[in-house]
Order: structure tokens, then C-alpha cells, then sequence
């Protein structure tokens, strides 16, 4: 405001001062801009640092094992043969089993929190929730390794084996020695990780649903679950998708929790109860030993497929995004 | 006023001490940290010299000593003296531990237990399966084995742990050397991983019918149930500080080129067979030889001065014979930019 009645003052009694002023300002405006696209391209520069940092670092395994990497069982440092199956397979199915269960319970959370919670409770579940996501993973870690596994091993598997182990087709998931560590209670112990983050940006989406939206329809008698299926999910799925993709985004990198339930075996098994492993965990496990080159290699070859992994999902989101958008344009 | 300027003067004096005097940096194994630590404590007090050993494990200070971004590295996995000159490094040993098998069974209790060599083997390689096997019933004549499934549980990190424990199965077993070998990681046929000792412990002592292995000191500490072992001579042997000092002496270190010497399954009625050295290594030509120089008084002073510590925390301390062999090899290997040997 002053700067406005200075220059309107000059440009009254000095028209050369004011052009100086303005040429001033303008560089400044100018340098400011820059320094904002620099600072932007910051990001994008470490992005790409990264990227090929991993590529030069996965050049030994290129030249080793070629895109047999990708498909390999084996992983044995002793004889330095490796292979990244089982901990890609790891990854996904913990990530997999661990959005569906979080899913519907950060649904729930989401609606009960807006839609249905009274006004005093609100505050202190939401407070709690975002507690619950500021929590570190060793904690979820060592809370999954003492209370959680001794639990699941003693009423929880051998139920489940009783209940499920003799089914079709579904049957072989649930046998398996019931230790309370492995590719499920990893998966458990990952969903409720996973949980506040999903359900506390669901909240944050749903109350941008504008009230009129609502009340029209509550106006022409809708219940509160048509209100919820019909009107806030539909007004929100962009951000329920991307809720969903920070959570699975969350689960695919977790590394200490599993670490701790996942029973750190490079094996494939198809019953859930069996330990497994993870790329996060296998990096975390193995980095530190290891010494030789080939080693080193795979394990930044592992960090490297999580990177895509990643990359694949956030992709496959925006696409998701994208189509819907799309669609809604063309109706 | 004089008394006050003589403090002022003093307290500068002890600071100024502090420091200048240069702290000793290494980086590795975790095995031997807790004793090195207390060496590290000790010989400040006494020098005002402090020690910063990062517990990295035994890969990483060999990575870190290659890199030279240390003094010194340590490793529980002996280097051979052909990696040792690739690499244009030296090492010595500094204190022997041992490794111990641990079981959560129901009814017996520490020591009871006992297994050979060959049985420990078959089921880390997954071959026996359940407690009343006959092969280890045939071992405990008069115990009452459960019949109960046997879990595995191993060390999921690279650990130099694992190197001794994998080195000795490697030693009593062929098919374990020639499917698994010996390695700080290796392909594990059985079993799940923890994260370290806490992991491994915490998790044989949940599971019921659980083995696992863990450093002797942790087993003490987390009160685990121990095994007795057979050793080489057909001897039950307990794990205790007695047992792993004769196997330490059994070990002809001389006859060892580079000090390439690994303790498992040594000869002697009373050696506990999964003993192991752990060790420093040194770059052969140093940069800063100040720095050097001082690395060797330290643990001059640790291998002359630091037995009665090492018992304290279960480690044994090398043989006073072992420690003129070190110098001399300090002597010959460890020099200067100018070919000069740092230590005389």
C-alpha cells in the first residue's frame, strides 16, 4: 500500500526516478521468480540423483543376472546368486492384505467422524487418530514382536487354521506352523500403520463436501449410509483414491515393523502363517554386512524395484484419477 | 585470588587436555562391542584418549577401514591374507567370545540339553524336524525329550555372529558346507530370523520348541537355556569362560598367516567347539601415523591391561604369548608414508 502511494507520488513528480523504480522492481519480481523455479527444481534435480545413483548402482546385477533378477528365487550371499522374487512378492502381498484390511476401518473412521460422531467426541478421536500416525514403526514394531505375535500364535492361528485350513481353494492360505511372525501378521501389524493415515485424510476430504449437497439430499429423504454412498464418496473419490495410494505408498516402504514380524525368510509360501520377506526389510537386514560388490549391488538393485514399485502405484492412481475426471466431464 | 587463578589455570590445563588429545575412531563388529566399549572407558580416565567404535557390524568396518574413514575397523569374520593385501590392510585379534545354541523347551533346563555337531547341523539344514528325533534322544540318554516340533530361528542381518555359527556347522557337517557355507549372510534352508541378538532371543523365548544361536554374554544376560555341545574330542562341553579360553589356547596362531585363524571346532577335551576371535584391522600404510600409533598404545594397553574387565562381561582375553606375536606383526605391517614402522 505504502509502495503503491510512494510510486503514484513519483510517477507524478519524477517520471525518471519512477522508471527506475519500476525496472527495480521488476528485477526483483524477476529474481524472486527464479529463485521459486530454482528451489522447485531442487526436488526434481535429488529425484533424478537418486534414479541414477540406483541405475549406475544396479549396473553389476544388470551385466550378473539380467532381468533374471527379477524372477529369481534364490538369494544366497555365499555364493553370491540373488534374487529379488520373494522379497517383491513379500512386498505386495503384505501391502495387498494390509490395505484390505484397512481399508473398510478407515472407511468407517472417515464416516463415523463426520457423519455420524457427536460434535464432543470428535476432537478427541481425531486428536487420537493422528496420534496413532505419529507413533515411530519401531514401536509398532516391537508392539507387534511382544503383545501382538504372542497373541496371534496362541487363539488366533490355530483358529483360523481350524476354521479355514480345510476350505477349497482357500484352504492352504491358513495352514502352517502358527508362531505369531510372517507374511499375515506382518500384513496386521501394517494395517493398523497404515490405518490413521487413510482414515485421516478420508475425514479431511469428506467435510470439504458442501453442506447444501447433503442437506438436499437428506431433504429428499435419503438415509445417512445413500448420503455416504451416493453423494460424499462420489463428490470425493479423487481424494479416497489418493488416500488410499498414501497408505498403500506407506505400507510398500515400511521397513522396521515389518523387519520385526515378517520372519525374514527368501521364500515363497502360500500359506500366510509361513515368514516371508520384503524388500525394505531386506535392505535393512542386509545393507550393513555386506561387503561384496555383487551383494551391494542387489540390495541397491532391491531399492531400486521398490522405487518402481512405488512409482507404478502413484501412476496408476493419477491414471485412475485422471479417467474418472474424465468421465464425470462427459456426462 | 591466587587460589582462584590456580583453579582458573587448572581447569583450563584438564580442558585443554581433553581437547587436544585426539580421539581413537573405529567402526564394525557388534560381537565385541560391549568390550570395547568398557577398554574405551577405562583408558580414558586413565589417558584422557577416548575411543568413538561405531557397532556397524563386521561388514561395514570392513568397509569403513577400506574407505579409510576410520582408524581402524573390526570384524568378527577374519580377513585371509591374500583379501588382506588386495585390500592393503593388516589385522590382529583382539579378545575371543563364544556363540551358543539356545532352546525354549518345555522341562529342562539350561545345559541339560546336549547336541553333537552333525545333529545341530541337520536341523539347522531342516532334516530333523521334531524334539524326540532319535538321533537326539540317542544324545540324551535319560532326559525326556518333548515330542514337539522344532523351530529354527536364526539371525535375519548380516552378522558376524552367523559367520561363526555357519563357519562351524560348515566344519562338522559336508552337506552343510556344500548347500549353505559359511557367511555373516547366507541362504538359510530353515527357519525364521530375527533382528539381531535381542530378535533372536526374543523369539526362542516365545516359541515353544525353539533353537537359536546367540552371542554367550546375551545368553547369560536374557537368562536362556543353554546347550551343552560335543566337541571335536567326543566331549560334552558347557558354554562358560573356561571352556572358551581352551579352545583360544588350542589355536596355533603362529602356524596362521595374517592371523587367518577361526577358533570353531578346535581340538581339546575341554575347548568349546563355537568359539570364536573377533578382529581389528589396520591399514597397512598410514596416512596419519599419529593417529595409528595411537589405536596400538590402546590396545596395547586393552590386551595387557583389560583381561580382568573381559572376564567380567564373559569375553576371554588372548594368551600372553598371542600379544608378542600382535606386536611383532605391528611392527612388520603397520608403517608409515616414508616405510617406517609406527610401533617399536
Amino acid at each position: 500500500m505504502q509502495n503503491a502511494a510512494k510510486s503514484m507520488d513519483i510517477e507524478m513528480t519524477n517520471p525518471l526516478a519512477y522508471k527506475a523504480l519500476v525496472a527495480e522492481e521488476s528485477r526483483k519480481n524477476k529474481a524472486f521468480k527464479y529463485l521459486a523455479v530454482a528451489m522447485a527444481l531442487v526436488v526434481l534435480l535429488i529425484l533424478g540423483a537418486i534414479v541414477l545413483s540406483l541405475l549406475t548402482g544396479a549396473v553389476p546385477v544388470a551385466k550378473e543376472f539380467g532381468i533374471g533378477f527379477l524372477f529369481s528365487k534364490e538369494w544366497d550371499p555365499v555364493q553370491h546368486i540373488y534374487g529379488a522374487l520373494p522379497a517383491i512378492y513379500g512386498t505386495l502381498v503384505t501391502s495387498a492384505i494390509a490395505l484390505l484390511l484397512a481399508l473398510p476401518i478407515s472407511l468407517g473412521i472417515a464416516v463415523f467422524l463426520t457423519e455420524l460422531c457427536p460434535i464432543k467426541l470428535r476432537g478427541p478421536i481425531g486428536t487420537a487418530i493422528e496420534l496413532l500416525a505419529g507413533i515411530p514403526s519401531i514401536i509398532y514394531g516391537m508392539w507387534g514382536l511382544f503383545i501382538l505375535a504372542p497373541f496371534l500364535s496362541e487363539h488366533v492361528q490355530p483358529a483360523m487354521t481350524e476354521w479355514f485350513g480345510d476350505l477349497w481353494l482357500i484352504g492352504p492360505l491358513f495352514q502352517g506352523p502358527p508362531i505369531g511372525i510372517g507374511i499375515m501378521p506382518a500384513s496386521i501389524v501394517l494395517a493398523i500403520m497404515i490405518i490413521p493415515f487413510i482414515s485421516s485424510v478420508m475425514r479431511d476430504v469428506f467435510t470439504v463436501v458442501p453442506a447444501t449437497l447433503k442437506e438436499s439430499a437428506y431433504g429428499l429423504g435419503a438415509t445417512t449410509s445413500e448420503v455416504v454412498w451416493d453423494i460424499v464418496l462420489p463428490y470425493t473419490r479423487v481424494g479416497v483414491v489418493g488416500a488410499v495410494m498414501l497408505g498403500l505408498g506407506r505400507a510398500l516402504g515400511e521397513t522396521m515393523a515389518v523387519t520385526f514380524m515378517i520372519g525374514n525368510a527368501n521364500e515363497i509360501n502360500l500359506s500366510l502363517f509361513e515368514s516371508g520377506n520384503s524388500i525394505a526389510s531386506l535392505l535393512a537386514n542386509e545393507f550393513a554386512e555386506a561387503a561384496n560388490p555383487l551383494h551391494i549391488s542387489s540390495l541397491i538393485t532391491l531399492g531400486l524395484i521398490l522405487f518402481v514399485i512405488t512409482f507404478i502405484v502413484l501412476a496408476a492412481a493419477r491414471v485412475m484419477i485422471a479417467k474418472a475426471e474424465k468421465k464425470e466431464g462427459v456426462r | 585470588m591466587k587460589f582462584l587463578k590456580a583453579t582458573v589455570l587448572a581447569v583450563a590445563g584438564s580442558m585443554s587436555a581433553v581437547v587436544f588429545a585426539a580421539d581413537i575412531t573405529g567402526a564394525g563388529a557388534t560381537f565385541p562391542y560391549p568390550i570395547y566399549a568398557k577398554w574405551a572407558d577405562a583408558y580414558k580416565t586413565k589417558t584422557g584418549v577416548g575411543l568413538n567404535y561405531q557397532a556397524i557390524g563386521s561388514g561395514g568396518g570392513i568397509k569403513q577401514i577400506t574407505a579409510k574413514t576410520v582408524d581402524f575397523g573390526a570384524s568378527d569374520m577374519p580377513l585371509t591374507l591374500e583379501e588382506q593385501n588386495k585390500a592393503g590392510l593388516t589385522q590382529f585379534p583382539a579378545i575371543v567370545g563364544g556363540v551358543v545354541p539356545v532352546t525354549n523347551l518345555e522341562g529342562i533346563v539350561g545345559g541339560q540339553l546336549r547336541l553333537s555337531g552333525e545333529v545341530l547341523a541337520d536341523i539347522y539344514l531342516g532334516k530333523i524336524k521334531n524334539w524326540s528325533d532319535k538321533a537326539i534322544v540317542a544324545l540324551n540318554p535319560g532326559v525326556k525329550v518333548p515330542d514337539q516340533n522344532i523351530v529354527v530361528v536364526r539371525r535375519s542381518d548380516g552378522s558376524g555372529t552367523s559367520f561363526i555359527f555357519t563357519n562351524y556347522l560348515s566344519k562338522v557337517s559336508e552337506e552343510w558346507k556344500t548347500k549353505v557355507g559359511a557367511g555373516t549372510a547366507v541362504n538359510w534352508p530353515e527357519g525364521v530370523g530375527g533382528k539381531g541378538n535381542e530378535g533372536v532371543a526374543s523369539y526362542v523365548q516365545r516359541i515353544k520348541g525353539a533353537i537359536g544361536y546367540v552371542e554367550f554374554a546375551y545368553a547369560k544376560k536374557a537368562k536362556m537355556d543353554y546347550i551343552a555341545m560335543k566337541n571335536k574330542d567326543g566331549q560334552f562341553v558347557q558354554p562358560d569362560d573356561a571352556t572358551f579360553q581352551a579352545a583360544a589356547a588350542y589355536a596355533d596362531w603362529s602356524k596362521a598367516p595374517g592371523f587367518y585363524e577361526i577358533l570353531t571346532n578346535e581340538p581339546g577335551k575341554t575347548s568349546w567347539p563355537i568359539t570364536s576371535a573377533s578382529f581389528i584391522l589396520m591399514q597397512k600404510v598410514q596416512d596419519k601415523p599419529e593417529n595409528a600409533l595411537a589405536v596400538l598404545k590402546f590396545y596395547d594397553w586393552a590386551l595387557k591391561n583389560g583381561g580382568a574387565s573381559a572376564r567380567e562381561l564373559d569375553y576371554v582375553p588372548l594368551p600372553t604369548a598371542l600379544i608378542k606375536q600382535i606386536q611383532d606383526s605391528w611392527t612388520a605391517n603397520i608403517k608409515d608414508a616414508a616405510g617406517k614402522p609406527i610401533w617399536k
